[in-house]
């Protein structure tokens, strides 16, 4: 029986009040294994990523608990909350969020420079993550100068630098032609995903469905079915 | 430098666009402020120059001198009334009055005249040529080397002048702490030579030099040369009391400090906006650091470091420029008024810390306010 990474009960998220009320999650239930790629999938406007805000400790549910390693996230303070994003979830964006003004190798190394590391150590660490994901040499060169799928193994890379049991990847292909998305996720499934790691996915894409160990459909705010389960 | 700083560093200087306009906004603002009030205190330390130079502790005058150089005569008796007054170490007489020289050229120059009690001599210039006690010779003055000394055709020991149709000879070449603000020389000379030169009103004693016993003796002074009618001061009050005239009374002083007023408003404006449209472009990833987890005092110390280093860099080259400027100036026209001082330093660095303060507040507002939630809603 695998380890549970993440254990939603009973999650409930409105936004706005009165005639503008909008229910985003309706008593949503979730868990997630170590060891797992899951994949939350769905039309637009279904929750998605409120649900993946939620279970990452970004947006606070009105209702419900987040366990995570058996620790309740939401009754963090605020800055446990932030040393627990800081040191246990690795995020992928959907638009990358790489700093232009910073060359890739120091984009890498923001969660070790957060963590109060030493510059130049945390510098050396992120050169090293570049080549896991296949940039070598690239430390140097400032993100535009980068093409999107390298972007994309930058935001991996950076999201990995600190090792985190989690990783949250929000549309990993909105932003890449279809090979590149599909040469991504495929790195991801065979270098990023261990049996002490889980790996959460939004994603709209099926071309990328084949690397999915689960993939949950979502609709309405609501988990609907299970639609490929390897588990 | 922490890591978090250096980061906060890079995303400053890294956006060269931005950090020289923000540069610009804050060294053009001090610059223009430090200038401003340099050229103020330079008027003001000019205007007081017969207080500075004399140095006299005490200064007893008619009420109605608004100025050093506006004096009006106070009756001899008043000498022996201030000698025998409690807390007085000793009281002298000035002349300060101005006089008409014709030059051996056969121009004619209005120069200032100052008269130092004849067996004192409280408040003589450093003589950097002759000999002090050539004074007591015969139509002796001495000529003060400064700015405007060679408005006197630059006149050396044993030159002769004529001062209101008497010979004027020169004993000694002398240098002060500062020129004065009329673009006039000083002559230097004894009391009853000035006054037996110079066309008097019915009085000629200009001012009292007092010197108290002890500090605690000032107050007594005042209090009992006020009782006879007549104002005492110490110098600084002396200078303030000068300094108060150019600035309420010309108008002067209110210009500038209007002129300081926007330059304040100039640099802000420019670097508020600018830091403001910073923060604004980097909000997206500032909200990407928030959701990856960086506390919010960890980004609030980012945002001040950034404002703070920018503001210091300006402030410390609007200083150096405004200084250079000043020096350029001062090689051609030695006599120019300007001043850089510890207080006009200390204005110029509290307008950059409230521009650093108002523009760090703004941001801060801004990155607090902004929900990681956003940057994946995008």
């Amino acid at each position: 029986m695998p380890n549970v990474a993440i254990n939603a009960k009973g999650l409930v998220k409105w936004f706005g009040e009165g005639d503008a009320k909008t229910s985003a999650l309706k008593d949503v239930e979730l868990e997630t294994y170590f060891g797992e790629m899951v994949y939350i999938v769905g039309p637009s406007g279904s929750g998605k990523t409120t649900l993946l805000s939620v279970l990452s400790g970004i947006l606070k549910p009105n209702s419900g608990s987040v366990l995570v390693e058996n620790v309740d996230i939401w009754s963090l303070s605020a800055d446990d909350l932030a040393d627990f994003r800081l040191n246990k979830i690795g995020f992928v964006f959907q638009d990358f969020h790489l700093f232009p003004r910073l060359n890739t190798a120091e984009n890498v190394a923001i969660p070790l420079i957060l963590k109060k590391k030493d510059w130049d150590e945390s510098i050396h660490e992120a050169s090293n993550y570049l080549e896991i994901v296949g940039l070598k040499g690239r430390a140097e060169l400032p993100p535009v100068k980068l093409s999107g799928g390298e972007q994309q193994r930058v935001a991996i890379a950076r999201a990995m630098v600190s090792k985190p049991d989690i990783l949250i990847m929000d549309e990993p292909t909105a932003s890449l032609d279809g090979d590149t998305g599909n040469a991504i996720l495929n790195f991801v499934h065979k270098n990023i995903l261990n049996a002490d790691r889980c790996i959460v996915v939004v994603t709209h894409d099926s071309r990328i469905y084949e690397f999915a160990t689960r993939i949950l459909h979502m609709e309405d705010g609501r988990l609907t079915g299970i639609e490929k389960s390897t588990a | 430098m922490r890591g978090i700083l250096k980061l906060a560093f890079k995303l400053l200087v890294n956006d060269k666009a931005k950090f020289t306009a923000l540069l610009f906004g804050i060294t053009f603002a001090v610059f223009l402020m430090m200038f401003v009030t340099s050229m103020l205190i330079g008027v003001l330390n000019h205007a007081s120059a017969t207080v500075i130079n004399i140095g006299s502790t005490m200064w007893v005058m008619d009420p109605a001198v608004q100025t050093v150089a506006n004096s009006v005569g106070i009756p001899d008796y008043l000498l022996d009334a201030v000698r025998s007054m409690q807390g007085v170490k000793y009281a002298v007489p000035l002349y300060s009055g101005g006089g008409l020289v014709k030059l051996p050229d056969g121009t004619y120059q209005s120069v200032n005249v100052i008269g130092l009690d004849d067996t004192s001599l409280v408040g003589r210039p450093e003589l950097i040529e002759g000999k002090i006690k050539d004074i007591y010779a015969e139509s002796a003055f001495v000529a003060v080397h400064d700015a405007e000394y060679a408005k006197l055709q630059n006149p050396k020991i044993g030159s002769q002048l004529e001062l209101n149709d008497h010979r004027a000879v020169i004993v000694g070449i002398a240098r002060v702490t500062t020129s004065g603000l009329y673009g006039t020389p000083t002559l230097y000379t004894t009391y009853e030579r000035a006054v037996q030169f110079l066309p008097n009103p019915r009085y000629t004693i200009t001012y009292v030099l007092v010197e108290p016993k002890s500090a605690a003796d000032v107050r007594k002074i005042k209090q009992q040369v006020a009782a006879l009618g007549y104002l005492a001061l110490t110098k600084e009050e002396f200078m303030q009391r000068t300094a108060d005239f150019f600035i309420y009374q010309t108008g002067g002083g209110t210009n500038m400090l209007i002129m300081t007023t926007i330059s304040f408003i100039v640099g802000l404006s420019i670097s508020g906006q600018t830091f403001y449209t910073f923060i604004l472009e980097n909000l997206e990833r500032f909200g990407a650091l928030k959701a990856i987890g960086t506390k919010s005092r960890d980004l609030v110390g980012m945002i001040l470091f950034q404002a703070t280093f920018t503001a210091f860099t300006g402030y410390g080259l609007g200083v150096g420029l405004s200084s250079l400027l000043i020096w350029l100036a001062r090689l051609r026209l030695p006599s120019y008024a300007a001043m850089v001082t510890y207080a006009n330093l200390a204005l110029g660095f509290a307008m950059v810390v409230v521009i650093a303060a108002i523009s760090s507040y703004v941001g801060i507002r801004r990155v607090l306010q902004i929900e990681p939630f956003d940057i994946f809603r995008g």
